[in-house]
C-alpha cells in the first residue's frame, strides 16, 4: 500500500497547479506507529506530508459533510462507498468533490499486531509489499498483512473503488468465496436471552465517548439523538440500559447505509466490537433487499425509498 | 520512611491480606488492556503492565456518581427533600498505581480541595484512599512524566513506592497512611544499602529511557489571547472527531455535569464525567453555543490544560505526561506537537 503514498502527493499537487481543487483530503503519517492522522492540505508547497500504508482504516468521508469548497479527496473501496451514500443523501455535491481512487489491499488491524507481540511495546512498524516488520526496544517480528487484517477487510467484497476521478493504479482482484455474516449467524442462533447477554457483555465496557458515532460518516445529524436535552432522549450516565439504548440507536440510524469499512472499530478506546450491530443490519438489507449500500448514485437506500409498486404484500 | 523488602510472593499474600481492611484496588487483564478493579477472586493483579487503558482517576472520581435522591410521592412527608446519598468512604487502596497517575491526582486536587472550593465527594473519597504507586522501569515512549514535574519513580502524592527489583518488590513507606498499610503486611525483610542503592539505580535509568522533549517553559509568559487566536487551531483540529477519548481517558480531566435522573416518583442527582469536546458541554439554555465550531473545543482543552491552568494554579501544566490521549487518539493529534506549537508560538 505504501506505493501510493508518493502517487498522492504527485495527484495532489497536479490538482492544486490545474486549479482544480481549493483543498485535498488524505492522510498524514502518525506521531505513533500504526496511526496516521487525517490532513487537509491548502497549500501546494505542503502535499509532500501526505502519505499512505495499511493503517489509514479512518473513514474520510466524514471530512466532507457539508463542505462547500472543492476538494481531492483519497478513497478506497469502502471510503468510496460512503462518499457515493453523501452525495445519495445531500451532505456533498459530487461536482464539487476531485476523487482520487485507491485499489485497497486492506487495512491491518493494529490491535492483532498488539496482541501477536505479547503487548510488548511496538515502536516502529514498517510495511514492505505482503509483509511488515514490527520493532520494539528488545524485538523484532516479521509477519505477514493477510493474516492481520481488519475483520472488515478479511472479508471485504468492495476493495476497488466504485467511483473515481481518478484511479491510482490497476484494480486489485475482488474477493470471492468470503462470508461476511459467520459470526452474525452465530448470535441470530442465539435465543433472546442469550442475545441479551451476548449483547450486554459486547457494550459492557463502553465509556459514552461517542468515538464509534463521530467517525462515522453517516452520522452527521445536527443534534444528536443523545445530544437532545429539551427533552432529553437518552440519560448520560454510565447506567447500562441508557449506553445499551446510544448503541442499538446509532446502529438503526446506519441500516441500509453502513459500509462496514470498520472505522468505528479501529477508533473505540475500549476494544469494543460494536460492528456486530450493524453488520445485523448489513445482512437484513442484503436478505430482504439484495442492497449493499453505497454501490450505485442511482437508487437511495432501502429504508429511505417508497415505491407503490413494491412486490411485498404489506404495501398493497 | 521505612523501606523493606518482600519475596514478589510474599508481596502478594500480603495484599490478600490487606483486604481485611482495604478496598483493594488493582490493575487487572481484561482483553487487550488492564484496567484498575476491585481485587477479589474474580480479579486477579497483574503487575505486568505499563499502564491501564482508563486512569485509576475513577475509584476517587467515578464516572457517573449518585449526589443526592429524592421521591415525589405527595403522600411521603419527605416529597421533594434532597437528601445526600449514602457514600462509601471506608478505606481504599489503590495498588500499583503510576506515579504520573499519583501526580493527576495532586494536579486536580487542586481544582477540588483548594481554599476557595471544597468538593466533598472528590475530598472523602481521596482522603480514605492510600496511593500505592509502582515505578515504572520500563516507561513507554509516548511517556513524557520528566517533562511536566513528574518521573517514572516521583515520590510526591505516593503514600507507598513500589521498585520492582526482579525477583523481589522494594516498598518504601512515605507517608502515616502509607505506614499503616505497610504495617498490615507481614513478612519483608528491611532493605539493605546494597538494596537502596539498586532501587536507586533503577529509578534513575528509568528516567533516561524518557526520550519525549516537550519544553512548556514559555506557556507562562505567553499572552493569552495570542495564543488564543493563533493561527494552527484550525489545522490542529480538523481531523478531531470530538469524541470523548482523551478527556475520559486523561488522568487530569476533572469536568462534570449534574443531572437529575426521575424513575417514576423516585428521583436521583447524579453527577457524570462531561468532556469539553461535546458541543453540549457549552450549551447555553438560550439555544446558543460559544464554542459552537470544532476548532473551538479542541482549543479549549489545550488551553485549558497549557495555558489556563499554568496561570490560575502557578504550578506546571494540567499534564501529568501519562501519554494516554498520545497513543489512544482515534486521529492521532499529539498533545506533544501541541505543546511544542503553544511553547515556541
Amino acid at each position: 500500500m505504501l506505493k501510493y503514498a508518493e502517487k498522492i502527493k504527485e495527484t495532489a499537487l497536479k490538482l492544486f497547479n490545474e486549479n482544480r481543487v481549493d483543498t485535498f483530503i488524505g492522510y498524514k503519517k502518525g506521531s505513533v506507529p500504526m496511526m496516521n492522522e487525517p490532513v487537509f492540505v491548502t497549500d501546494p508547497d505542503k502535499v509532500d506530508q501526505l502519505y499512505w500504508d495499511s493503517f489509514c482504516g479512518l473513514n474520510l468521508c466524514n471530512y466532507l459533510t457539508k463542505r462547500t469548497d472543492k476538494i481531492g479527496i483519497v478513497a478506497n473501496g469502502c471510503n468510496s462507498r460512503n462518499i457515493v451514500t453523501h452525495i445519495i443523501e445531500n451532505q456533498i455535491k459530487r461536482e464539487q468533490i476531485y476523487i482520487v481512487g485507491i485499489p485497497c489491499e486492506g487495512m491491518i488491524d493494529h490491535r492483532a499486531v498488539m496482541r501477536a507481540v505479547k503487548y510488548k511495546e511496538i515502536l516502529n512498524v514498517q510495511e514492505n509489499g505482503d509483509k511488515f516488520l514490527v520493532k520494539g526496544a528488545d524485538f523484532e517480528e516479521t509477519f505477514e498483512k493477510e493474516k492481520f487484517l481488519q475483520g472488515n477487510c478479511a472479508t471485504c467484497t468492495h476493495r476497488n473503488p466504485v467511483i473515481y476521478d481518478e484511479i491510482l493504479g490497476d484494480p486489485v482482484e475482488e474477493q470471492t468465496g468470503v462470508d461476511p455474516f459467520k459470526d452474525v449467524k452465530k448470535i441470530e442462533e442465539m435465543d433472546p436471552a442469550k442475545k441479551q447477554a451476548f449483547f450486554t457483555r459486547l457494550i459492557s465496557r463502553c465509556i459514552r465517548c461517542y468515538a464509534c458515532r463521530n467517525s462515522c460518516p453517516l452520522c452527521y445529524c445536527p443534534t444528536c439523538f443523545v445530544d437532545e436535552s429539551t427533552p432529553q432522549w437518552v440519560g448520560k450516565s454510565s447506567d447500562p440500559t441508557d449506553t445499551m439504548t446510544f448503541h442499538f440507536l446509532r446502529a438503526y440510524h446506519c441500516a441500509g447505509r453502513c459500509t462496514d469499512c470498520g472505522a468505528c472499530e479501529r477508533v473505540c478506546p475500549m476494544g469494543i466490537s460494536m460492528r456486530q450491530f450493524t453488520k445485523k443490519l448489513n445482512k437484513d438489507c442484503q436478505d430482504l433487499f439484495s442492497w449493499e449500500a453505497g454501490l450505485t448514485l442511482d437508487q437511495r437506500p432501502p429504508l429511505d425509498v417508497y415505491k407503490p409498486d413494491d412486490y411485498n404484500d404489506f404495501i398493497k | 520512611m521505612t523501606d523493606k523488602i518482600f519475596s514478589k510472593e510474599e508481596w502478594l499474600g500480603g495484599l490478600e491480606a490487606l483486604r481485611k481492611t482495604y478496598g483493594v484496588f488493582v490493575p487487572v487483564k481484561d482483553g487487550d488492556f488492564h484496567t484498575f478493579m476491585p481485587f477479589d477472586k474474580g480479579n486477579i493483579p497483574d503487575f505486568d503492565y505499563q499502564n491501564s487503558r482508563l486512569s485509576p482517576k475513577s475509584v476517587v472520581y467515578p464516572q457517573s456518581e449518585r449526589l443526592f435522591e429524592y421521591t415525589l410521592d405527595k403522600a411521603d412527608s419527605e416529597a421533594d427533600i434532597v437528601k445526600e446519598s449514602p457514600k462509601d468512604y471506608s478505606p481504599r487502596a489503590v495498588v500499583g498505581i503510576r506515579p504520573c497517575d499519583v501526580q493527576a491526582f495532586q494536579i486536580v486536587k487542586r481544582n477540588f480541595d483548594n481554599p476557595e472550593y471544597r468538593d466533598p465527594w472528590w475530598v472523602q473519597h481521596f482522603e480514605s484512599t492510600t496511593l500505592v504507586g509502582l515505578g515504572c522501569n520500563e516507561p513507554c515512549s509516548t511517556c513524557f512524566c520528566t517533562e511536566v514535574g513528574g518521573g517514572p519513580f516521583n515520590q510526591e502524592g505516593l503514600d507507598v513506592l513500589i521498585f520492582d527489583m526482579g525477583e523481589t518488590y522494594l516498598l518504601r513507606g512515605l507517608t502515616d497512611k502509607g505506614e499503616a498499610l505497610l504495617g498490615k503486611i507481614t513478612g519483608g525483610s528491611p532493605a539493605d544499602d546494597q538494596a537502596l542503592k539498586n532501587a536507586e539505580d533503577l529509578a534513575a535509568s528509568a528516567s533516561k529511557k524518557i526520550t519525549s522533549s516537550i519544553p512548556t517553559d514559555k506557556l507562562k509568559e505567553k499572552v493569552t489571547n495570542d495564543l488564543f487566536n493563533a493561527p494552527f487551531w484550525e489545522e490542529i483540529a480538523f481531523a478531531c472527531l470530538n469524541c470523548g477519548t482523551c478527556t475520559f481517558l486523561c488522568p487530569t480531566c476533572w469536568c462534570f455535569d449534574i443531572q437529575d435522573e426521575v424513575l417514576g416518583k423516585e428521583g436521583d442527582r447524579i453527577r457524570n464525567w462531561d468532556s469539553c469536546m461535546f458541543p453540549l458541554f457549552t450549551l447555553h439554555g438560550s439555544g446558543h453555543n460559544p464554542r459552537d465550531n470544532k476548532f473551538q473545543r479542541v482549543r479549549q482543552r489545550f488551553m485549558h490544560k497549557l495555558k489556563y491552568y499554568v496561570d490560575k494554579y502557578d504550578n506546571g501544566v494540567q499534564c501529568s505526561g501519562c501519554g494516554r490521549c498520545v497513543r489512544y487518539c482515534p486521529v492521532n493529534i499529539d498533545i506533544r506537537e501541541v505543546c511544542n506549537l503553544m511553547n515556541n508560538y
